[in-house]
């Protein structure tokens, strides 16, 4: 059994491998995360973490403003595969119980997505600006909200 | 000379042999072994000549010591035994399909021992009981080495017999020494529970039981006997009646009496008790007691997913908001779990690795585990040392219901009210968990690969109405099939690998399909490529012995998690992120699992990639399982 942020599953399968768990050394400082990438964390892992705000000695830049810079989803697309953010989020940014929580379609706010990007406060590892550029970002950011809508599961007869 | 030399104490065993089995008719076990005597030369002196008075070479008998194996191993009722073939066991091998009648135990022949071992693996934790392997000395062994250390980690019981040729002259030169050795079980006798190297009929006999006997107490795990070549091939009279032991197993152990009462109390009196399961229910019975406890409570279940210890759709089930209740709960029941630190634990793995405890200040712990009763130094499966408060070491399934009696005599009947609240609570919250589950499965729905979600939900949708079993665990399946099916039923789940070794699935859901078969269940897996690729010859083995299973694959073309542990070094060194799927990817050329398995005799469709295709396809391939043959759907998929 994987051990997961959601449930409360065996870590058997943890030891250097599936890496999932969220915490902090005792006695650092905690703080909570935007309440965009939050509301997108608890939706995914149904899990309340504290983070902190930033690393200590971080000095990479983190996009500020509020409204996203115009982004290719096209590439954004492409980027997102070559990256290897499929590798925990899925093809469709659907995230994983597992894995990465779900991404899209609705992101986080632009200044949280570079924010955690940049500087994961849990396991995600760090996408920073040497190997993965602002406009990479905004190119990622742009594909995450063309995501379609899912139908409802009511819809699906498979899921009745 | 040698040759002769050879001859003639074959002969002269089997006259020991006749000799000494009259005397064990009447006497105790402690007969001599004449047929070991590695050492002794086997001059001409010591020839009885009456054996050979004309001089002729005598070259058959009519029995000899592996059919008084079989006679032992048939009192131990197996019902099959998975090997593929070897020398070093030739003698048993041909009394268990000729003397033995290849029935009870069956012989299923397999391509490679991880198969046979894994096969075993998954038999056992659908059956409650062991299945044999026989394994070919060093080299069957060593085979079978990765799939032993996954049952051993896993607490099954598999029962294994090695040929093995210890008398140095009387084997063949060439291959024979190639494949002898002077101690067997040396290399895994980290990761099993026990061993031996009988020297006698009645010795092998005696362990023979032994070891059966030791596999089944709990903490149940692999057990090796060698069964030397000579003892084997070494004639007996065919009158011979030597002595099979008795078996008795084990009554398993119970939790101490005083500490059962304070485990009890410490639950009663808890505001937010919190049970977490993971091998808990071992039999039908265990999961029958854990809902009589947690009802008993309304204490919230965290089934971590060892076993079928709790059914997935009962109100108690939180096992989707496990960290949650875990934070808050201030007294914690584990109850057999494989890593209680874990459990209690958040684990950071960044460049600094970090810890944190994950409990409030003042939290109970209570431990319930027969894996206190066992341990060894080398492997490191025992985790991270627990700091418990009360370590009950017995095994869970048999004290629960003392527990629960414990609990039930102290709960007053304003504890009851309160319980009744915390129960409707836990159940509205476990109604939003499932409603959430099925909203989350739709991200996705129609993309191609197909997401494991949408996989699940339509093998769940296919099988929902017959007597299933998923026997295959859920983790790399992100859990899907946990989350969204109703899971109530001892057999519908048989948990993981136990070592996290790859290679388990293939085998051991056909093990499982196998113990599934004769209660006319229909047996399921969700089969990932990499693991598939270890030793895809059981797809053969399911073939040519009918063994009803559909096999789903999660054919995401990686070793998914070894990717991403390359894509997290390459983030980490800034360098490279682009090239993680090289080493950890199985593309270029994508594997055609549906020709593998139509190779091997085995039903299959695909590549199926279009999500659309694969409800038509899975009502076809049950038809299939459902008359009683095995199916393979290669469906191309989402990674998790």
């Amino acid at each position: 059994m994987e051990p997961t942020v959601g449930g409360t599953l065996s870590p058997r399968f943890q030891a250097g491998r599936c890496a999932t768990r969220k915490c902090r050394p005792k006695g650092q400082r905690y703080s909570f995360l935007a309440a965009g990438l939050l509301s997108v964390m608890v939706a995914a892992t149904s899990l309340l973490l504290p983070a902190r705000t930033a690393w200590a000695g971080s000095a990479i830049p983190v996009p500020q403003e509020e409204k996203p810079p115009a982004g290719n989803a096209q590439n954004g697309k492409k980027l997102y595969i070559s990256y290897g953010c499929f590798e925990c989020h899925g093809r469709q940014g659907q995230g994983t119980s597992v894995g990465g929580p779900r991404l899209g379609p609705n992101p986080i706010s632009f200044p949280a997505f570079g924010k955690y990007v940049r500087q994961p406060s849990g396991q995600m590892p760090p996408f920073t600006a040497k190997v993965t550029s602002d406009a990479d970002l905004a190119d990622i950011y742009a594909f995450l909200q063309s995501l379609p809508q899912p139908p409802k599961a009511d819809s699906i007869p498979a899921l009745k | 000379m040698a040759k002769r030399l050879s001859v003639d104490r074959r002969k002269f065993l089997k006259g020991a042999a006749a000799g000494a089995a009259g005397f064990v008719a009447t006497a105790s076990s402690s007969m001599a072994a004449p047929q070991a005597l590695p050492a002794q030369s086997a001059t001409a002196p010591m020839m009885p000549k009456e054996l050979d008075p004309s001089g002729v070479d005598v070259l058959t008998t009519e029995r000899t010591g592996s059919d008084f194996m079989v006679d032992v191993i048939k009192s131990l009722g197996l019902e099959y035994v998975a090997s593929n073939p070897g020398s070093s066991f030739r003698a048993l091998h041909e009394s268990l399909i000729n003397y033995g009648g290849n029935e009870s135990p069956e012989f299923i022949t397999c391509c490679h021992e991880e198969s046979s071992v894994g096969l075993a693996h998954g038999y056992a934790k659908v059956e409650g009981k062991p299945m044999g392997v026989l394994v070919h000395s060093n080299v069957g062994l060593q085979h079978g080495s990765m799939a032993i250390f996954n049952a051993y980690c896993d607490r099954v019981p598999v029962y294994i017999i090695a040929g093995n040729s210890v008398d140095a002259t009387m084997r063949r030169p060439g291959v024979e020494w190639d494949h002898s050795v002077q101690d067997v079980a040396a290399m895994v006798r980290d990761f099993v529970k026990w061993d031996d190297l009988p020297a006698s009929l009645p010795h092998f006999a005696e362990s023979a039981v032994r070891a059966y006997k030791i596999a089944m107490t709990t903490p149940m795990m692999p057990v090796l006997i060698v069964a030397d070549a000579d003892l084997q091939e070494s004639p007996i009279s065919k009158d011979a009646k030597i002595h099979i032991p008795r078996l008795a197993l084990d009554s398993l152990p119970q939790g101490d009496s005083g500490a059962v009462a304070e485990a009890a109390r410490l639950l009663v009196a808890a505001e937010n008790p919190v049970i977490i399961a993971d091998r808990a229910a071992r039999t039908p019975a265990g999961m029958a007691r854990l809902i009589e406890l947690a009802e008993a409570l309304q204490a919230p279940v965290i089934d971590q997913g060892g076993r079928m210890n709790f059914p997935t759709r009962h109100p108690l089930n939180q096992t989707d908001r496990g960290r949650a209740l875990i934070a808050e709960a201030d007294v914690i029941l584990g109850l057999e779990l494989t890593d209680f630190w874990g459990a209690t634990h958040a684990f950071r793995d960044q460049l600094h690795r970090t810890s944190k405890i994950a409990t409030k200040d003042g939290a109970k712990l209570i431990s319930i585990t027969a894996g206190d009763l066992y341990a060894k130094g080398n492997y490191q499966d025992l985790q991270r040392y627990p700091e418990v408060d009360l370590a009950i070491a017995a095994d869970a399934e048999t004290t629960l219901p003392s527990l629960t009696e414990a609990v039930k005599r102290l709960i007053t009947d304003d504890r009851k009210r309160l319980y009744q609240q915390r129960g409707a609570k836990f159940a509205d919250a476990h109604q939003k968990s499932l409603e959430r589950a099925r909203a989350e499965a739709t991200y996705g729905w129609d993309s191609s690969p197909i997401t494991i979600a949408r996989l699940s939900a339509e093998l769940g949708a296919a099988i929902k109405n017959e007597d299933w079993s998923l026997v295959s665990d859920v983790g790399f399946a992100s859990r899907w099939p946990t989350r969204l099916w109703s899971f109530d039923k001892h057999y519908q789940f048989i948990g993981g690998a136990g070592g996290a070794g790859e290679g388990y699935t293939a085998p051991a859901s056909a093990g499982a399909a196998l113990a599934n078969k004769k209660h006319g269940r229909l047996s399921v897996c969700i089969n990932g490529d990499g693991d598939m690729m270890y030793a895809p010859g059981i797809l053969w083995t399911m073939a040519h012995h009918h063994i009803p299973l559909l096999k789903v694959m999660q054919n995401n073309r990686a070793y998914h998690q070894e990717y991403m542990h390359v894509q997290r070094m390459a983030n980490r060194h800034e360098r490279g992120i682009t090239r993680a799927d090289i080493g950890t990817t199985l593309k270029d050329p994508n594997i055609d699992f549906a020709k593998v398995a139509q190779g091997m005799g085995v039903y299959a469709e695909g590549p199926i990639s279009d999500p659309k295709e694969l409800g038509p396809a899975l009502k076809r391939a049950i038809e299939v399982v459902k008359r009683g043959e095995p199916a393979l759907l290669d469906t191309v998929t989402e990674p998790r």
